[in-house]
């Protein structure tokens, strides 16, 4: 059979979500952020729930994911987000409130955010982008990245004695009473990326039964500023992120 | 049962960062040797008989360039 | 005949915000302000008009909260002193370059650092110039009274919506804890979702419709003229407010020959250093700005004719005195009075002061 006459509508089986828009993502080639960003709007697409749904953006590389995600957003304060998400879904309790946060967000200037979210149990989805570094600011250290990893604010490596141990917060955060489930996930495989999103679709889920807070850790790649090519970051990551962020579900009730 | 698949890139916003290449498990695709009007060498089916329609290149593309197609043979 | 109630001035926000249909509080405890949350949390409004009431990890959540809901087009208001509206003001910025609508209540305290808990109002200059960063202003009302705490509830929300602004009501701890007589006044109706929806709905994010493109409040624009242009529009729509916004108060200004200018608690001072000048045979007036942005300039003008002096009474080290000074431009002396770090002058104190700065 020619290729012509595959392509054709009735024989399609995957493509480009309606909830995306049609913008080019400013993000680096290869980036993480545009898998979990698509696997997002799949979600809402198939859920048929763009008009219940409310987006909070951070700052950092995904600032800009209102351009992409075609649904209502809120661009957050950095490391806010959840205080906007709370007071979002308090004030609307039927609505989807999803944050969409980085490392440096979520685990550094929003950590008093982010815990007490989480413990207060706010029926909201948090997506927790884990790319060891600061992206948006030129690849400087964040606190989740590795010991001895290169960083712009550590240009010998990451060193205990000087910037102490990477924050692993899933976990603190798995601690956490208000939370009912927390998973860690990644995009880089096909079967990854299928992974994360069936764990978004129950974040979403839980978010409709009132279960409490939902929080998927994708860890994920920077190669730009991890300076490899986007192939070898994932290679990368595979080798060094996975044995310190092994993925899984740290709590699923 | 056996599938043939092929799939359409949306070469103008393909990035070339080659995650969909790594992940094809028909060594189906490859990058052009030509590039974009933004500079980016895009993917392609170097090998369009071996395309299973899998969905694998499209589902790992961080741009959504890809979509897929599949009929069973 | 309206209810009459003997409250104190942060109760009376507690029980204005209720009234006047607030959809949200978001607070975190702070002397001398706390009475405003624990009245919210006794009232369980909750139970009877739906209005959401939190308790915050900190100040920098609670105004971060205020944010996510005043993009919902919802009601949203929290109270604060001196060092958590410090905390807020990266907040306020935010709001302001997204114009969204706020109430932020600050019962000052002495500062600077943790300051004390008694009243001062050494926050002015934080309040009416800004006190984050960027080129904004918020609507600032400076209430004199535990009537005043509750009826500026109401105005802020009509002004904040009208004007897509946050705005402050900006009292201290002397307003805050005094009790007086409180005339309730007729409750307004929270909008359901629906009217929110129907009425703010172009812009707020309310859930994207078909008919329309994503909501989206930010503000972020990394093009320079885009920004530019932002920020002309904000300035135009500041000038607006200073056209009509100016809200203010007099006492025996009809003949006065010098002038006092002071607002909130030190105006209620003043009002008796006019009557002591006045049994003295000095035409003393007393202008109370009840708008602190918008200035009322032009108010002050307008008496420059006839006046021999002005003098700004502050409970601070002279901050309104500038916007006095800009008001009068020259035109007669303006003199300083004030008193800092929680401490209040009587009336007399005022009134010998101005004595000996006039020479009279």
């Amino acid at each position: 059979m020619d290729v012509k006459d595959i392509i054709n509508p009735e024989n399609f089986v995957y493509g480009k979500s309606k909830v995306l828009t049609d913008t080019v993502m400013h993000y680096c080639p290869g980036c993480s952020h545009g898998v979990v960003h698509k696997l997002l709007a799949e979600v809402i697409e198939e859920m048929d729930i763009q008009d219940k749904t409310i987006g909070v953006s951070p700052v950092g590389c995904a600032v800009f994911a209102y351009k992409y995600i075609d649904i209502d957003w809120q661009q957050a304060a950095h490391g806010r987000a959840p205080a906007l998400a709370t007071a979002t879904k308090r004030l609307y309790p039927d609505k989807y409130v999803v944050a969409y946060q980085g490392d440096g967000d979520l685990a550094s200037i929003g950590t008093a955010e982010i815990i007490h979210a989480c413990n207060r149990g706010e029926n909201i989805v948090v997506i927790f982008i884990n790319n060891a570094i600061y992206g948006m600011t030129g690849g400087q250290m964040a606190p989740t990245t590795l010991i001895d990893m290169k960083t712009a604010t550590t240009p010998y490596g990451r060193s205990v004695e000087l910037n102490g141990h990477p924050l692993k917060i899933t976990e603190l955060i798995a601690q956490l009473e208000g939370t009912c489930f927390v998973t860690r996930q990644a995009v880089h495989t096909p079967a990854g990326a299928r992974r994360t999103k069936r764990a978004i679709r129950k974040a979403f889920e839980n978010s409709a039964q009132k279960k409490g807070t939902s929080l998927i850790e994708v860890v994920s790649t920077c190669n730009s500023n991890w300076k490899m090519s986007p192939v070898q970051a994932n290679e990368w990551m595979v080798e060094n992120m996975f044995p310190f962020y092994p993925l899984g579900d740290l709590k699923d009730r | 049962m056996a599938f043939k698949g092929a799939i359409v890139v949306d070469t103008e916003k393909c990035k070339g960062c080659g995650v969909c290449v790594a992940n094809c498990p028909t060594q189906t695709i490859a990058l052009a040797k030509k590039v974009n009007s933004k500079g980016y060498p895009y993917c392609y089916m170097e090998f369009p008989d071996k395309c299973t329609g899998c969905s694998n290149c499209a589902v790992v593309c961080p741009d959504s360039v890809i979509t897929v197609y599949r009929v069973k043979i | 005949m309206a209810e009459k109630l003997l409250k104190k001035g942060n109760e009376a926000i507690a029980l204005a915000a209720i009234r006047y249909g607030a959809d949200g509080y978001f607070g975190y405890p702070i002397t001398p302000q706390s009475e405003v949350m624990e009245t919210l949390m006794e009232e369980m409004p909750w139970e009877t008009t739906g209005m959401v009431v939190l308790q915050a990890e900190s100040e920098t959540s609670s105004i971060n909260m205020l944010y996510g809901g005043a993009c919902c087009g919802k009601k949203v208001m929290t109270s604060s002193s001196s060092p958590g509206i410090s905390l807020m003001c990266e907040g306020i910025s935010y709001m302001a370059g997204a114009e969204l609508p706020c109430l932020v209540v600050n019962v000052i305290r002495g500062g600077p650092g943790l300051g004390t808990i008694q009243p001062g109002q050494s926050d002015y200059f934080q309040a009416v110039k800004g006190g984050g960063h960027g080129d904004y202003k918020v609507i600032v009302l400076a209430p004199a009274s535990v009537q005043e705490m509750y009826d500026f509830v109401g105005l802020s929300f009509d002004l904040a919506f009208k004007y897509r602004t946050p705005v402050m009501i900006l009292s201290d701890g002397a307003i805050g804890q005094m009790m007086e007589k409180v005339e309730l006044r007729e409750p307004v109706r929270r909008l359901t979702d629906e009217e929110i929806a129907e009425k703010y709905g172009h812009w707020a994010t309310v859930g994207k419709q078909p008919h329309r493109k994503g909501n989206i409040i930010s503000s972020l624009s990394l093009e320079a003229w885009e920004m530019e242009a932002i920020n002309l529009r904000l300035q135009e729509k500041y000038k607006k407010i200073k056209e009509n916004e100016v809200r203010y108060e007099t006492l025996l200004c009809e003949d006065a020959e010098y002038l006092l200018v002071a607002f909130g608690s030190s105006a209620r001072i003043c009002e008796n250093t006019v009557e002591l000048a006045r049994e003295k045979g000095i035409k003393l007036g007393l202008l109370r700005p009840i708008t602190l942005f918008p200035f009322p300039e032009k108010p002050i003008q307008d008496l420059l004719p006839q006046l021999k002096g002005v003098m700004s009474v502050e409970l601070n080290a002279g901050q309104m005195v500038e916007d006095v000074k800009l008001a009068v431009n020259g035109k007669v002396p303006v003199e300083f009075y004030g008193r800092m770090g929680g401490s209040i002058f009587s009336p007399q104190e005022v009134f010998t002061a101005f004595s000996e700065k006039f020479n009279l």
